[in-house]
């Protein structure tokens, strides 16, 4: 064992200190912070911006003619380790593939972000929403109308 | 004379003051203790059945979740297990990324212990001032990963993403300011006179009986006994950086307490050359059959794609065997104990929480003591009961 770099720190120890001063100087730094800038946001009229790399809400990636760039291959699916995506994929007779239904449950999910990771066709992804609220559980059943618009659920207060 | 009768009282599961879901059942004569029986098993969650039906990726989210104040120093112990079992070498680039997050995540585990001890202790303003200060850690975490509390950043074979710039400045900016923030905690608690009579020559244990009882980390440190996984058995680069290990002398509340005072400004020591000399590099090792394949190359070639449908789907296969591996959590030897079976699922994954031997010795801590030391004793140890019941 690796003995030399050791600090003993019982040389801040005093047996028999002072009794008022460090009160003292205890209550003049919390005087000093008094008068410091806030570090609270009034909440949610004002919020902080979160970083890029949020794992929020979802979202399901569209093309430029508005159809989902998901092939339903269940990459994600197979990954997400509450298993909280489930799909039906359908093909059509010319080969596309495209989900029929596919449904995020935003209360079982852990936001990791392993389907954002796995997806082969950069067609999900996680957003910087964080705030989504609603009434019932089977509301938070998120299905693709509602995974291509993940912004509309930002809180907004009452 | 007439006999004296006991009196038992149950404190917890949801006292503020018991770390989590902690029930102690307190015998008591006036107000000294004469035995005291912890319940645990409330915050059970079954990590470690879970993770034997999933795949080695997919637990890395799970160990999160055991010691949430320092959610990357699990993943860490969890990620390195496994490339032991797989036989994987990180590049160094990533394993100087990893230092970085741990030793932030020990700050933050710290923080968090600071506030709550004192909190329970009765010094109002020390939590609010260390809360403020650990934000600053969940903002770096939220640049880097994207989630503040629970990272899940590491993976098999290195870290998810490369750094950005933003990261390396938030690091440094938070370098030079904690330091005035740790005085300040000094100034509030050290010297003064009711933290020291809160404090001093309460749950005192020997250097001998501390290690009888499978204390690590600082509480053992505490006792006098210089033991840091980090400098015993050096993982993912320790051996690069200059630190010390802060050791006490009492082994009493007061000199856990200054112990893990001194491993913020330690911390903190390695935080800052790991960032100056960070290295250039890959962030995850080349393996074909480990690392997840960039999604330009999935696009461009089949055979990535291939590659990613296979590691995603069956993951990392292992082989049939086990290993052992520790860290230095925020709290103590955090290890693993992963036995393969040839497939990609771990057939067994054994967690050794600190935590949970430091609850086995509370009784002995505790016997003899008043009621109100109770408090102070188990903010000392620092225990976390989502790491004791998994």
């Amino acid at each position: 064992m690796n003995m030399q770099k050791v600090i003993r720190v019982s040389s801040r120890r005093q047996e028999k200190g002072k009794l008022i001063v460090p009160l003292l100087k205890g209550l003049v730094y919390t005087l000093k912070n008094l008068f410091s800038k806030k570090v609270t946001i009034l909440y949610p009229e004002h919020r902080r911006a979160v970083s890029k790399r949020w794992r929020g809400l979802h979202r399901l990636k569209t093309d430029e003619n508005g159809e989902l760039k998901c092939v339903a291959c269940g990459l994600c699916a197979v990954i997400c380790p509450p298993e909280a995506i489930r799909m039906t994929p359908y093909e059509e007779d010319g080969g596309t593939r495209y989900p029929l239904e596919f449904f995020i449950d935003e209360i079982r999910c852990i936001y990791c972000g392993f389907c954002q990771e796995a997806c082969p066709k950069d067609a999900i992804e996680l957003t910087g929403v964080y705030d989504y609220v609603d009434y019932t559980r089977a509301d938070l059943q998120f299905d693709i109308e509602k995974l291509k618009r993940p912004e509309d659920f930002i809180f907004k207060g009452k | 004379m007439s006999e004296t009768k006991t009196m038992t009282i149950n404190m917890g599961p949801h006292h503020p003051a018991t770390h989590g879901v902690l029930r102690l059942v307190l015998e008591l004569e006036g107000e000294t203790i004469v035995n005291a029986t912890p319940h645990i098993g409330q915050l059970h969650r079954g990590i470690e059945k879970l993770a034997e039906n999933m795949n080695y990726q997919q637990v890395i989210p799970l160990t999160d979740r055991l010691d949430y104040t320092a959610a990357s120093l699990n993943n860490l112990g969890y990620c390195m297990t496994v490339e032991k079992l797989m036989g994987i070498d990180v590049p160094k680039r990533a394993r100087y990324i990893r230092v970085i997050m741990s030793e932030l995540a020990r700050i933050m585990g710290h923080h968090l212990w600071l506030g709550s001890h004192a909190l329970d202790i009765g010094a109002m303003t020390v939590v609010f001032y260390a809360f403020k200060d650990r934000e600053k850690i969940m903002n770096i975490n939220e640049e880097l990963s994207g989630y503040r509390l629970t990272p899940s950043f590491l993976r098999i074979g290195g870290v998810a993403k490369d750094v950005t710039p933003d990261f390396i400045r938030s690091v440094r900016e938070f370098i030079e300011v904690f330091p005035e923030a740790l005085e300040g905690y000094h100034r509030l608690l050290t010297d003064n006179i009711i933290w020291r009579k809160r404090t001093m020559n309460i749950g005192t244990l020997s250097a001998d009986e501390a290690m009888s009882w499978g204390f690590t980390g600082p509480s053992l440190r505490g006792s006098g006994v210089a033991y840091d996984v980090r400098k015993a058995f050096p993982y993912s680069s320790y051996d690069d950086f200059d630190f010390e290990i802060p050791v006490g002398d009492n082994g009493d509340v007061y000199d856990r307490y200054l112990v893990r005072m001194e491993e913020f400004k330690q911390s903190l020591k390695i935080i800052r050359q790991a960032v100056e000399n960070l290295p250039e590099g890959p962030v995850n090792v080349d393996n074909p059959l480990v690392t997840n394949p960039a999604i330009e190359d999935v696009t461009e070639d089949i055979s990535a794609l291939i590659r990613r449908f296979k590691i995603q789907c069956e993951g990392p296969t292992a082989p049939a065997e086990e290993v052992y591996h520790a860290v230095e959590g925020s709290k103590g030897e955090l290890g693993f104990y992963l036995v393969g079976d040839g497939t990609a699922q771990p057939y067994r994954l054994k967690i050794r929480s600190p935590c949970f031997l430091l609850t086995s010795a509370l009784p002995r801590l505790i016997r003899g003591h008043m009621l109100s030391d109770v408090i102070a004793i188990i903010g000392s140890l620092d225990i976390v009961l989502g790491e004791i019941d998994r």
